[in-house]
């Protein structure tokens, strides 16, 4: 016989676990990869497959030998970052590059200088592209101009087709402007993932069922990024952008649904959540009309990750009969 | 050009002499006075904060001794009596010099590592381990295996052999400073003198089974026959409930006992031969520290630095 | 339905011995009764070797306040008043029993009568229930006679039954409830008298409809007795969800159930209280659930306190299966893993659960990744991940600022957390902790 096992109770587990979790939220991000291969093609997924494998490299490399520990990129979080990276870069042939060392300083600085998965406190794939916002403004503000579905040739002419969240910041609202469908399924420029509203609502959708988000950041980030701007909007129609158009361009649904839910970075209670999705909204809006950058939704997320911590302390969950 | 750089120049300067005038009447207003001798004593402690002295940290040390003035019931394990003689001559007061201690284990279960009798499988803290149950070993008493002890001890000088699952002392590192022995719940280590030549006679065993029940229990346990409490010349043994213990203070290291004992619970360290022909003043010196000797065959060495043999005699 | 406001979790419920009849255990040849059976005291023993008993004769006495009589569960002679290993292996005083036929004590009526009349005053059940050493059956063993003495100043408003039974396997409960549901309704109705107050209130699963039916039924021919279904979740059965389930009110922390004017009882123990008022039974038996997944058979069974986890191993398996990991004396959630199945079975003990290999290791703890589930899924709106910082850091100061006291250990956090932290563990031993300071302080 078997020696018997002695541990306290519970003696059974809901056999969740943070693999499971975070292969789940790489199947959620699956919607977007291919909507993006479908207009931007080839170039999309390679941009995507460099992204995640250097980010599973850079992991691998600084457990193996400057941390010397267990390597944990089995558990998936590497690939979610990778992904979220290449989501948020445009799809041109210089990103084949410029992607790697934004996975450096994700991976590198921003996650696992903190000690690792879980400790910390920014989310690795903004950080990342912030870096290289700031570093690679030129390359990361030139769109790809697309021509069918499902190119199969690198996209080189790299020039204009700009995004509409630039069209408003040096043309103001007077200009042409997609309409909202076009927007929600994906017909317009933009960075790899954040093209269609509908590729990414899939994804959220699935993280609602399986659990892994709670409605709380994305309600909370765009509608309040809706409300603000829709004031806005009704004070001066000419001036700032339509709210329908300001939640379906940019980076709003992909950074509400995918990067502020990120579990390690974002508060613990719902009210905590709820405060930082409002902030993250706020902030956005705020950046995106009185701002130097176009977009606001990484700088946002970032800073509201800055008082994740105090949200945490603040906001304690209900106790039982207080 | 000129006019804007000496505006700039001046507002800087202003606001940086608000700030200064501000800040000193900050410092000013929580200015905290204190004897400057609690500093200087500070100076002489080791600065580990282990807390052996049953002082928050090195620091509550120094302010107990200062306003005490004197060092009555207070010590500092880790320094010893060169600290100790260091405050003394801060404060001004004389100190009792100290007998050298060291944190001894005091069991050796038989029923660990391969042979172990359940597997724990909860979190990895003897405390909690304890209020579970019995532990691997089986025994009541005996030793967790999840090394509460190694966690609390700040001078690295405690360690878990991998084979027994028992930790070992590292007896040039241990300053007897007590964390182990309080962070242990079965309180199964002890400070204990360190003897002449830092040969010790010791019990490793707390079993208080009635003894057959004992015996089942550990190969190695202390039974309570009370043969070593006869044989003892000296009156520094004695068996209460059910387990002998030895007093460290009257022991004179002769090790009658340790040949009597039938378990083997009686351990000697450090002594060059085995305890049978032992006649401790014809021994010849041996070298104090590095080397743990007990002397038995087997088991081996339990760590590289460190010969382990114990004596039994069935 | 009702349930409990917050958190909560839904193991797999596993009650696969749900259809298997309570069966009666025959008598060991040698029987160990350990004194402390119970929350508190252990009793003192007051026979000596050699001694002939009965079954159902005293032969450990409460002497203090927190403590419970301890009966002889079979005849025979004694052989030694000693100390007896528990089933975790710790040493407990204990008397040994030689047992030699089956010869009862005159005063215990035997017979399969049920009596439903009971004209005793609400004083004399509640000594008789001490006389008999009654102990509260779902889990912690508190002596019956203390919880059903309302303190001074404070009045009883609600009977609660416990019979939720929200740990998974166990079926010992929902057994009892469908063959012997009107000695516990008539146990109810004694308690109800005992207390005082108008209303019962038996609190059942809905994972249960058979026995809903069954004591739905019954409580119609009793006066006062009210079955209301619950809806499935774990802790339904712990006293404070189920206080806020079945009437809304809440349980403050700190305080006793009888402070917001309930009392909490299991189902088992009104089965007991039955026996012990109308018919002079003494608590001698235990019903219990022996199951697991792995099991050629599973079975309740009415088992003599005092009979060995091996001897109940023996009788209804054989043996343990070769890939036996774990044995459980309770259910998955809050059951305790038996190190030492030559202990004897004490009053409280509602299975043996044999867990195979394979579900019976933890997986490797991983990371915290914040994700805030063990917060979600604490009934007590408590912060577990928090605890599990400041335990290992030994603040225990601030752990008890964050009310870590307030937990109920239900295993919640542990359950639901993906990292594989062994929350629940670090909570208990901030508990200690915490209550070693205050003790200290004190």
């Amino acid at each position: 016989m078997n020696l018997l096992n002695i541990s306290g109770s519970p003696h059974v587990h809901s056999d969740e676990s943070t693999k499971k979790i975070m292969w789940r939220v790489n199947l959620a991000l699956m919607p977007m990869l291919i909507v993006a291969i479908a207009y931007f093609g080839i170039t999309a997924l390679l941009i995507s497959l460099i992204s995640v494998a250097s980010c599973v490299l850079f992991q691998w490399l600084i457990e193996k030998f400057i941390l010397k520990v267990d390597t944990t990129i089995w558990d998936g979080s590497a690939i979610v970052t990778g992904l979220l990276l290449a989501f948020n870069v445009p799809a041109t042939v210089d990103m084949m590059w410029i992607v790697v060392i934004g996975a450096l300083v994700a991976i590198g600085v921003a996650k696992m200088a903190f000690g690792g998965l879980g400790k910390n406190p920014f989310n690795p794939a903004i950080v990342g592209r912030i870096f290289l916002l700031i570093s690679f403004p030129v390359q990361m503000t030139t769109w790809p101009q697309v021509g069918g579905l499902f190119p199969m040739e690198l996209l080189t002419d790299a020039t204009s087709g700009a995004t509409p969240l630039g069209i408003i910041k040096e043309q103001g609202v007077s200009a042409g402007l997609p309409q909202a469908w076009d927007l929600f399924i994906g017909h317009v420029g933009g960075s790899l993932g954040e093209v269609s509203a509908l590729a990414i609502l899939i994804g959220a959708i699935y993280l609602l069922w399986r659990r892994i988000i709670s409605w709380h950041i994305p309600v909370a980030f765009i509608g309040t990024a809706f409300l603000f701007s829709g004031l806005l909007w009704l004070i001066d129609p000419t001036t700032y952008v339509d709210p329908v158009v300001t939640i379906l361009t940019g980076g709003i649904m992909l950074g509400a649904c995918f990067m502020a839910t990120d579990m390690v970075t974002s508060p613990m209670s719902k009210v905590g959540q709820l405060i930082f999705g409002c902030g993250c909204g706020l902030l956005t809006i705020i950046i995106r009309n009185w701002g130097a950058y176009p977009e606001g939704v990484s700088f946002a997320i970032l800073i509201m990750n800055c008082i994740t911590p105090l949200l945490n302390r603040w906001c304690k969950p209900k106790r039982f009969a207080v | 050009m000129t006019q804007q750089i000496l505006i700039a120049v001046l507002v800087l300067g202003v606001i940086g002499a608000c700030f200064a005038v501000l800040l000193y009447f900050v410092a000013q207003k929580f200015k905290v006075v204190e004897d400057p001798l609690i500093d200087e004593v500070s100076e002489v402690l080791p600065g580990a904060n282990c807390g052996g002295c049953g002082k928050a940290g090195c620091r509550a040390f120094a302010e107990a001794c200062v306003s005490q003035g004197n060092l009555d019931g207070l010590r500092c394990a880790p320094g010893g009596d060169a600290v100790a003689k260091k405050i003394a001559e801060l404060l001004g007061c004389v100190v009792e010099q100290g007998e050298p201690m060291v944190a001894v284990v005091r069991c050796r279960p038989s029923f660990t590592g391969d042979k172990k009798r359940s597997n724990y499988d909860g979190m990895h803290s003897c405390a909690f381990a304890n209020s579970l149950y019995t532990g691997e070993s089986g025994c009541p008493f005996g030793c967790l295996g999840c090394g509460d002890c190694v966690a609390a001890c700040q001078f690295d000088a405690i360690h878990m052999d991998p084979e027994t699952h028992t930790p070992v002392v590292d007896e040039e590192k241990c300053t007897a400073c007590g964390a182990c022995a309080k962070a242990c719940p079965r309180r199964i280590i002890e400070l204990r003198n360190k003897g002449r030549l830092n040969r010790r006679v010791y019990v490793s065993c707390i079993n208080k089974e009635k003894g057959a029940q004992a015996r089942k229990t550990c190969e190695n346990a202390c039974i309570g026959c009370g043969k070593c409490e006869k044989v003892c010349p000296f009156d520094a043994v004695h068996v209460t409930d059910n387990v002998a213990y030895i007093d460290h203070t009257k022991c004179k290291a002769c090790r009658k006992c340790v040949t009597e004992c039938p378990t083997g619970a009686i351990v000697d360290v450090n002594f060059p031969a085995p305890a049978k022909k032992a006649e401790p003043a014809a021994l010849p010196p041996a070298a104090p520290g590095a080397t743990i000797e007990i002397n038995k065959p087997a088991p081996e060495p339990v760590a590289a630095t460190q010969k382990v043999t114990i004596n039994e005699q069935n | 339905m009702k349930t409990f406001k917050m958190g909560g979790v839904h193991p797999e419920e596993n009650k696969i011995s749900n259809n298997a009849a309570i069966e009666i255990m025959p008598v060991p040849a040698q029987m160990v009764v350990l004194m402390n059976q119970h929350l508190g005291a252990p009793a003192t023993p007051i026979v000596q070797k050699g001694d002939k008993v009965k079954v159902g004769q005293l032969i450990g006495e409460a002497q203090t306040f927190m403590c419970a009589n301890v009966h002889s569960p079979v005849s025979g002679t004694v052989l030694k008043v000693d100390t007896c290993k528990d089933a975790f292996g710790l040493i407990k005083p204990a008397v040994y029993i030689n047992v030699e036929g089956d010869e009862w004590m005159e005063t215990i009526d035997r017979t399969p009568d049920i009596k439903r009349e009971c004209n005793l005053e609400p004083k004399e059940i509640v000594a008789k229930l001490k006389e008999m050493g009654i102990v509260g059956l779902g889990g912690a063993t508190f002596p019956a006679h203390i919880k059903y003495s309302i303190p001074e100043g404070k009045k009883a408003e609600y009977l609660i039954i416990n019979a939720a039974e929200c740990e998974p396997y166990l079926t010992s409960d929902y057994r009892v409830m469908l063959e012997h549901s009107e000695e516990i309704c008539t146990g109810i109705s004694i308690l109800r008298k005992a207390l005082g107050v108008p209303n019962a209130y038996i609190g059942i699963e809905s994972n249960k409809p058979e026995a809903i039916r069954v004591m739905t039924d019954m409580a119609r021919s009793f006066e006062g007795i009210i079955v209301e279904p619950l809806k499935v979740k774990y802790p339904q059965g712990a006293e404070k969800q189920l206080i806020q389930a079945v009437t809304g009110r809440r349980v403050p922390s700190g305080k006793l159930p009888i402070d917001v004017g309930c009392v909490v009882s299991n189902v088992g123990t009104t089965f007991a209280v039955y026996e012990a008022i109308q018919k002079n039974k003494p608590l001698i038996e235990n019903i219990l659930t022996v199951t697991g997944k792995r099991l050629p058979s599973q079975h309740n069974y009415i088992v003599r306190i005092g009979t060995t986890y091996n001897d109940i191993i023996r009788h209804s398996l054989g043996e343990l299966p070769a890939s036996t990991g774990k044995v459980i004396s309770g259910g998955t959630m809050m059951g305790k893993a038996v190190a030492n199945l030559d202990a004897p079975t004490v009053k409280g003990n509602a299975s043996v659960l044999v867990m195979d290999e394979n579900e019976a290791r933890r997986n490797p703890e991983t990371a915290c990744i914040r994700c805030g589930k063990c917060m979600n899924a604490c009934p007590m709106g408590l912060e577990p991940y928090l605890f599990s910082q400041l335990v290992k850091n030994n603040r225990t100061e601030e752990a008890k600022d964050h009310n870590i006291l307030d937990c109920i250990e239900c295993g919640c956090c542990f359950f639901s957390c993906p990292a594989n932290k062994p929350l629940t563990d670090e909570i208990r031993l901030g508990k200690f902790r915490v209550r070693a300071m205050m003790a200290a302080k004190r």
